[in-house]
This record gives C-alpha cells, sequence and structure tokens, in this order.
C-alpha cells in the first residue's frame, strides 16, 4: 500500500524521494538497512551519513528554522520517515538526540540550551546518550541515587549510570540525578546536560549479547557541569525525563514497521527456497507474521491519521510497542528455524548476518524503553484505571 | 488521509450506542436470547424509522442514506457490543450486500427500498450440511420449469435468522454454475423451515428444506459466485468490527469488576496477574480493531484485492481476538463467571458462533496465504 497524504505534500514527498535517490548511493547504499535503534553496527558511515542528511536539510524537518531546522509540520516529518525507511536508509546515528533530547529540549529547555545545543544537533557536531539507567534504578527510575551538588556557578555530579546507548561515543550525557539529597522517589530529581570531555566523567563499552560494543557504562565522579545545564526547574527532572519517555515511546514504531515488513517478505521468499510452505505447522505461523506486519503498520496508520487530524491518538498508541516488540521476536525465531543449520553459523569474529543481528537485537526491544512488563502496567493503570501496585 | 473517523461518526457511534443502551441491554438480550424468534419488530422498526439503521449504506436511489462501509462499521460495532439480537446482521450485512453485488438493477430496485425502511427481513441462505463456504459446498439444486421460472430444491443450513426472514436469497447450482435466487417466504410453497437451537442464543438459525419451490432469478444464471464471494468478504469486515465491539464489551466489564472485587485486601485489579492480562486484552483489541479498520477503508477504497486481503486477515484475526478476550473475561471474574445469570458467557459463546459463522480462522489464514502467493 502507498501512503497518501494528499496533494499538500506530495511535491515535498517528490523532494524526499529524489534527494534520496540522488544521495543514498555508494558505500552509503551499501550499508542500506544497516543499524536499529541500539545497533552500534558501522558507525563510522553511518555518521558521515547522518553528516549527509545534515547537509542536505533533512535533520530537524519539524523544528523551528531558527535552531536550524525546516520548520514544517508533523505531517512531513512523518513523510520524510516513510520514505526513508521506504529505501532501506541506514538507520541514524544521532537517534539519541534527534528523537528524544531534541524534542525534550525544543518543549521544556531554555532559550538559550535550544540556542547552544539544537544547531549542533542537527550540524551532526555533538553526539548524545541518555544517562537515565543506573545499577539499581532500571524499570524503577525513580530510584535514581546519581547526585548532583550545587558549588557556585556548577552543578557537581557523582555516581553511576549503566546501558548508555551509543554511550562511547557521545560528547554530551543528559542525566538523570538527585539534586535533593534527603528526597525520595520521584521528588528531588533533576535533569542535567552534562560534558564527557573532563576527567570526572569515564565512559568504558560494555558488549551486548550480539557481540558489540553499543552500549555503555558511565562513572561519574565530581564531574562539573553549569548551573545554567539543568533542564527543566530543578527538582522537577521526573517530569523532564518522563516527558522523554513518553517521546521514546512514540515516534520510532512507524520507520521500524517498514523494517519488519522487508523482514517478513525476506521470510516469505526464504520459507519458499525451503520447501517450508509444504509444512502446514509452519505456514500458519508464516501467514501469522506476515499478519502481525499488517497489523503494526494500520495501527501506526491509525495514529498518524489522528495526530494529523489534531486528534489524542486513541488506546491503539500505547498498546502498539507491546504488539511490535513480542510479534517481531517471533517473527525472529521463526526465520531463524527456518534458515536450519546453516542460520547457525556466523562470520569472523562473531559476525551476523542480517538476519541474525535483527532477531538478536530484537530480545533488547522488550525491554528498553519500559520493559513489556511496564508496559503492561502502564497500559492497566494509565489506559484502563485500574489501581496502582501497592509500593512500599 | 481519512483513517480517522470524523466529528459525524464519532455522532453516529453516540446516538447508536445511547439506543441500544436502551434497547438492547442485558435484559432485552436475555429477552430475545429465550425467545424462539428473537426479534423485536418494534425495535427494528425504530432503528430504521428513527435512524435509518437497516438503509445507511444502501445507496439512496435504492431508498437508503447512501453512506459508506466505514460508517456501517460503527454500527456494527455497537451492535457487537451491546450483543444485539435480531436479523440486522443478515438483513445488512448478507442480504442487503448480496443484493447489491448481484447484477440485477430491478431486483435491486425492486428489493432494497423494503430492506431499508425496515419492513424486509432478510438472509443469505448459502451453507448447507457440510458448512462449507465456497462454492463447491453449493449443491442446492435450481432447475426451469414449465413456465420459464425456477425451482429450488435442496437443503439449507446453519442460515441466519432463516426462521423469520421475509425475505430468502439462495445460493443454487444451475446448469450453468452457481446462481442467486431469490425466495418471498410468505409466498413460498415447498418451504420447510427448522430452527436450531444453538449454543450462541443471540443469534438465531434455521435449516430451511426447499422442495420444488419456485424462486426467482437475480442476475443472470451461473454467473454468481463472484458477487457472492465478494458480499461474503464484505460480511466478513462487518462481522470483525461487530467482534471488535464485543470483545471491547468484555474488557470494560473485567475491568470494571478488577476495580471493584477484592482479595488479599486490595482490588484484583491492583494484582499484575489480573492486570496484565487486562493490558493484553486491550492490545488484542487494538490489533483486531486495526484488522478490522483496515478491512472498512479498503471496502470504502473498493480495490478488490485489497479488500480480498483485508477481509480473510479481519476474520482471522478479529475471531481469536473476541474468544480470547471473552475467555479472559470469565477468567477474571472467577466464580461468578461462569454463572449463568452472569452476562460473560453471553459473550463467550457470541464469540465462538461469529468465530465459524463465515468460516473459520483457519479458513480465512487460507484464503490470505493462496492470495499472497503462498
Ligand atoms: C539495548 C538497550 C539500550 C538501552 N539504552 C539505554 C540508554 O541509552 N539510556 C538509558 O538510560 N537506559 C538504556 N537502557 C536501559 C533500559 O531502559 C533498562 O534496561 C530498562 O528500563 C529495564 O531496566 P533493567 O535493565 O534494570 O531491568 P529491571 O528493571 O531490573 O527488570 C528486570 C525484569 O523485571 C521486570 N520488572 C521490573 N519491575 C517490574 C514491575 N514493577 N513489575 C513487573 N515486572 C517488573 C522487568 O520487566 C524485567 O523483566 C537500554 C537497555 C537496552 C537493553
Amino acid at each position: 500500500m502507498e501512503l497518501d497524504f494528499g496533494p499538500a505534500v506530495r511535491d515535498f514527498r517528490d523532494e524526499v524521494r529524489d534527494w534520496l535517490a540522488d544521495h543514498l548511493v555508494g558505500e552509503f547504499a551499501e550499508h542500506r538497512g544497516v543499524g536499529g535503534p541500539t545497533d552500534g553496527a558501522a558507525w563510522e558511515v553511518r555518521l558521515a551519513w547522518d553528516r549527509e542528511l545534515s547537509a542536505g536539510g533533512w535533520l530537524g524537518v519539524g523544528w523551528p528554522e531558527e535552531y536550524g531546522g525546516r520548520g514544517l509540520g508533523l505531517l512531513e516529518e512523518i513523510v520524510f520517515e516513510y520514505e526513508y525507511a521506504r529505501v532501506n536508509a541506514p538507520y541514524r546515528a544521532t537517534v539519541n538526540a534527534l528523537d528524544l533530547l531534541g524534542p525534550m529540549l525544543l518543549a521544556m529547555g531554555s532559550e538559550a540550551q535550544k540556542k547552544r545545543f539544537l544547531p549542533q544537533i542537527l550540524a551532526v557536531e555533538e553526539l548524545w546518550g541518555q544517562g537515565f539507567s543506573e545499577p539499581g534504578a532500571g524499570s524503577d527510575l525513580a530510584s535514581v541515587r546519581t547526585r548532583a551538588e550545587r558549588d557556585g556557578d556548577e552543578w557537581v555530579v557523582s555516581g553511576q549510570k549503566v546501558w548508555t546507548s551509543f554511550g562511547i561515543h557521545a560528547d554530551w550525557l543528559y542525566v538523570l540525578t538527585r539534586t535533593d539529597p534527603q528526597s525520595a522517589r520521584h521528588k528531588g530529581l533533576s535533569l542535567l546536560l552534562v560534558p564527557t570531555d573532563q576527567p570526572g566523567v569515564e565512559i568504558r563499552p560494555i558488549r551486548n549479547l550480539a557481540g558489540q560494543d553499543e552500549f555503555a557504562e558511565v562513572f561519574l565522579s565530581d564531574a562539573r557541569t553549569g548551573a545554567d545545564m539543568v533542564v527543566g526547574e530543578v527538582g522537577q527532572g521526573w517530569r523532564t525525563a518522563m516527558a522523554t519517555l513518553g517521546i521514546e515511546r512514540g515516534t520510532t514504531l512507524l520507520p521500524q514497521q517498514l523494517t519488519f515488513e522487508r523482514e517478513a517478505e525476506a521470510l516469505i521468499d526464504l520459507a519458499r527456497e525451503r520447501g517450508a510452505l509444504d509444512d502446514p505447522m509452519l505456514r500458519r505461523r508464516i501467514v501469522d507474521a506476515w499478519i502481525s506486519v499488517r497489523i503494526m503498520r494500520t495501527t501506526n496508520l491509525r495514529t498518524i491519521a489522528e495526530l494529523t487530524a489534531g486528534r489524542t491518538p486513541g488506546a491503539q498508541a500505547t498498546t502498539a510497542k507491546l504488539y511490535a516488540s513480542t510479534r517481531h521476536q517471533q517473527l525472529g525465531q521463526l526465520a531463524t528455524e527456518l534458515a536450519g543449520p546453516a542460520g547457525q553459523i556466523v562470520g569472523e569474529d562473531y559476525g551476523l548476518d542480517t538476519r541474525q543481528r535483527s532477531f538478536l537485537l530484537s530480545l533488547a526491544e522488550t525491554i528498553y524503553g519500559g520493559s513489556s512488563e511496564i508496559q503492561r502496567n502502564i497500559i492497566g493503570e494509565q489506559v484502563l484505571g485500574l489501581p496502582k501496585e501497592p509500593r512500599p | 488521509m481519512d483513517l480517522t473517523f470524523t466529528e459525524e461518526q464519532d455522532e453516529l457511534r453516540k446516538v447508536v450506542r445511547s439506543f441500544l443502551a436502551k434497547h438492547s441491554d442485558e435484559a432485552n438480550v436475555r429477552r430475545l436470547a429465550a425467545d424462539p424468534q428473537g426479534h423485536d419488530p418494534v425495535v427494528w422498526g425504530r432503528m430504521a424509522g428513527e435512524l435509518g439503521l437497516q438503509g445507511l449504506a444502501v445507496p439512496e436511489e435504492y431508498g437508503g442514506s447512501g453512506f459508506g462501509h466505514v460508517d456501517l462499521g460503527i454500527v456494527f460495532e455497537e451492535t457487537g457490543r451491546a450483543l444485539l439480537g435480531g436479523p440486522y446482521f443478515a438483513t445488512v450485512a448478507l442480504a442487503a450486500e448480496a443484493l447489491l453485488r448481484c447484477a440485477d438493477e430491478q431486483a435491486r430496485h425492486g428489493l432494497l427500498p423494503g430492506i431499508a425502511s425496515g419492513e424486509t427481513v432478510a438472509t443469505l441462505a448459502l451453507t448447507e450440511d457440510s458448512g462449507r463456504w465456497d462454492e463447491q459446498g453449493v449443491r442446492l439444486t435450481a432447475a426451469h420449469d414449465e413456465t420459464g421460472g425456477w425451482r429450488l430444491t435442496g437443503v439449507k443450513t446453519y442460515v441466519p435468522d432463516g426462521h423469520l426472514a421475509d425475505l430468502l436469497l439462495v445460493a443454487a447450482r444451475t446448469p450453468g454454475g452457481v446462481s442467486l435466487l431469490a425466495v418471498e417466504t410468505s409466498d413460498a410453497p415447498g418451504l420447510t423451515r427448522t430452527p436450531l437451537p444453538a449454543l450462541d442464543q443471540t443469534r438465531k438459525q434455521a435449516r430451511l428444506e426447499f422442495t420444488d419451490t419456485p424462486a426467482r432469478l437475480l442476475g443472470p444464471e451461473g454467473a454468481a459466485w463472484p458477487a457472492l464471494e465478494r458480499t461474503l468478504a464484505t460480511a466478513a469486515v462487518l462481522l470483525s468490527a461487530e467482534q471488535v465491539g464485543g470483545a471491547a464489551a468484555a474488557l470494560d466489564a473485567a475491568v470494571a469488576y478488577a476495580k471493584i472485587r477484592e482479595q488479599y485486601g486490595r482490588p484484583i485489579g491492583s494484582f499484575q496477574g489480573i492486570k496484565h492480562k487486562c493490558a493484553d486484552m486491550l492490545m488484542e483489541i487494538e490489533s483486531a480493531r486495526s484488522a478490522a479498520y483496515g478491512g472498512l477503508w479498503a471496502l470504502d477504497a473498493g480495490d478488490e484485492t485489497e479488500i480480498a486481503m483485508a477481509a480473510a486477515l479481519a476474520q482471522a484475526v478479529c475471531s481469536e481476538a473476541f474468544t480470547k478476550v471473552a475467555a479472559d473475561n470469565i477468567q477474571v471474574h472467577g466464580g461468578i463467571g461462569f454463572t449463568w445469570e452472569h452476562p460473560a458467557h453471553l459473550y463467550f459463546k457470541r464469540a465462538k458462533s461469529s468465530e465459524v459463522l463465515l468460516g473459520t480462522p483457519s479458513y480465512h489464514r487460507e484464503l490470505l496465504a493462496t492470495r499472497l502467493g503462498i
């Protein structure tokens, strides 16, 4: 199905298509389909690709022009993302800053912060990491213990963060800290922007189960940042952080779903090649995999249509992540099964092919951005209005 | 893009929901379920007269109001939510659609206005003892008689509301293939109708025996199957919308109970075993809703291949979702959910009967697989 957003954006769509056709060539084209929200593969090429996009004016399509964006609407953003995913362009290395920090700064940052950081993000001059999780604070983010204290014009930050995606590449971190030492839970937290290029910040890569160094642990020992580097109000960091997570839960699904569609098609080809379509049990699972990606598509289109019509998205916007992550894992399980013993052999240095990498990385989709269990709590409590879990 | 509802459509939903809250509340659902006819002509008349529901998607030239299938889908979501008894599905989703597809302008002009005005209760008689929904399942025969008319001989069964329909649209085998014929039951010698007592008492079925029963051929002889197939696809999508509505009502009931029922000193909805089950029910429903709405949009967009795929997908997904959610609703209610007095079983039984009404989920998956070329 072709997405048709009407004549208003047709010219824009053609512009996107033409640009991609002209620029997604050579080395970039060889890296089509590389990456994913947590995939550190081919980092340098991807970074160069992001700079190419930046030069073309395609980063921050919806951001205001005064901060280096294009100042276009939600519809254009969606069209761009859709066309981008349609040609299977490499996943953007700057995703953290583009999809999470940027929108957060736009919504809650000070004017000075916007001026200072947003153009740098769009120019791919500064890379960002999200420092929310800690060894003792994962799903229960309100138990964050990293401390920040005021010392004159600066904040002094100490603590440990973990699972920071692309942490070893980060020039800056946005860090959830406790600024009121007496406070408990979500009170007394603040969101700070901290530069990594200083003695108080040590970042060590952590290898993930696919063999990549894509996330990291971060040790902060009297790390320093300016007093003006608080996003939102001091003590209101919980609100700021939740706003980011809301963004994280919402935006990535449309392009992701196109990737899943491609994987479902590849799955059918593989099944045909292997004669698996004659097996009624497998046949059923193959049809179900196809059905799943179709449902994801319609669900996303419903949300987009509601957003562009200025309506509040329905419950499907909240259930979509749980559905997509679960079904994508099933798709990967099936593809791996169909590939048979050959699919169990990897390349030199644990080199994975696209299918293997996507399958292994899919195991993170039910963990990051709020695990499936946390999603179910959110759906149960915030959408269905069920009573909250008792908390100590 | 029009993949969301307009304000008018929201309004339509509201009006239908409040009408049904009054006329298809639990007491009325149970009254009709216990009644062998299962039909309330007064409510039927008001549905047609006040709300125009029978003719909603019938073009104006045939006496309807010419709305689209997205609008009609909204109505079915609501009738499903309210477990409306009576021949609405049979008349609107099956019979009216078959007439609209049948390549017989005269029949459309003659028969659709009665349906739109609420005067005619109609149904489609397709299935036979084999329970098949495909072309091969049609065995009942129609033969020419001496006057140039047609006569039917054979059996149709599991016919929704066949016991009371004024108008039967019958799929029959003629020398040229499968044909569609109309029988007005007020004047049908050789027709015996037997109600079938069913697990789901909220949707009645009947067995129809034809012995040399006169019938009127609709459209060209032997060429009806493509039109019937398309009718079934449309009905499949509308049934999916009905299933989504039923599932949503079952979830509402589960959630309401989980908020007030206490065990271990706290509401059961605060336990993850129940909370997560309810969250999964919602996820199933929203996915099913995407499937059903995808079908409705495809119907209004009119691309035949897309309609066939979307319909099969919707039936496979929505049938299973409704059954699962209706069963989970019983589970959330515990012992009370297992009683005759509690409405949970009414939804569960409607789910099970809907699951096979137009072909099983496996059948629809197979249709889909074939369309996908796998
Ligand atoms: C690939 C990847 C990239 C990531 N990138 C980042 C990043 O860039 N920045 C960042 O800050 N964080 C990042 N994270 C961290 C991610 O947000 C956390 O892993 C996630 O929130 C879960 O926390 P945890 O790992 O501590 O698991 P835990 O919270 O310890 O959970 C363990 C298990 O217990 C379950 N559980 C926990 N609480 C409950 C509850 N109340 N009810 C029911 N079950 C519960 C969980 O669902 C899970 O199954 C990333 C994680 C991954 C896997």
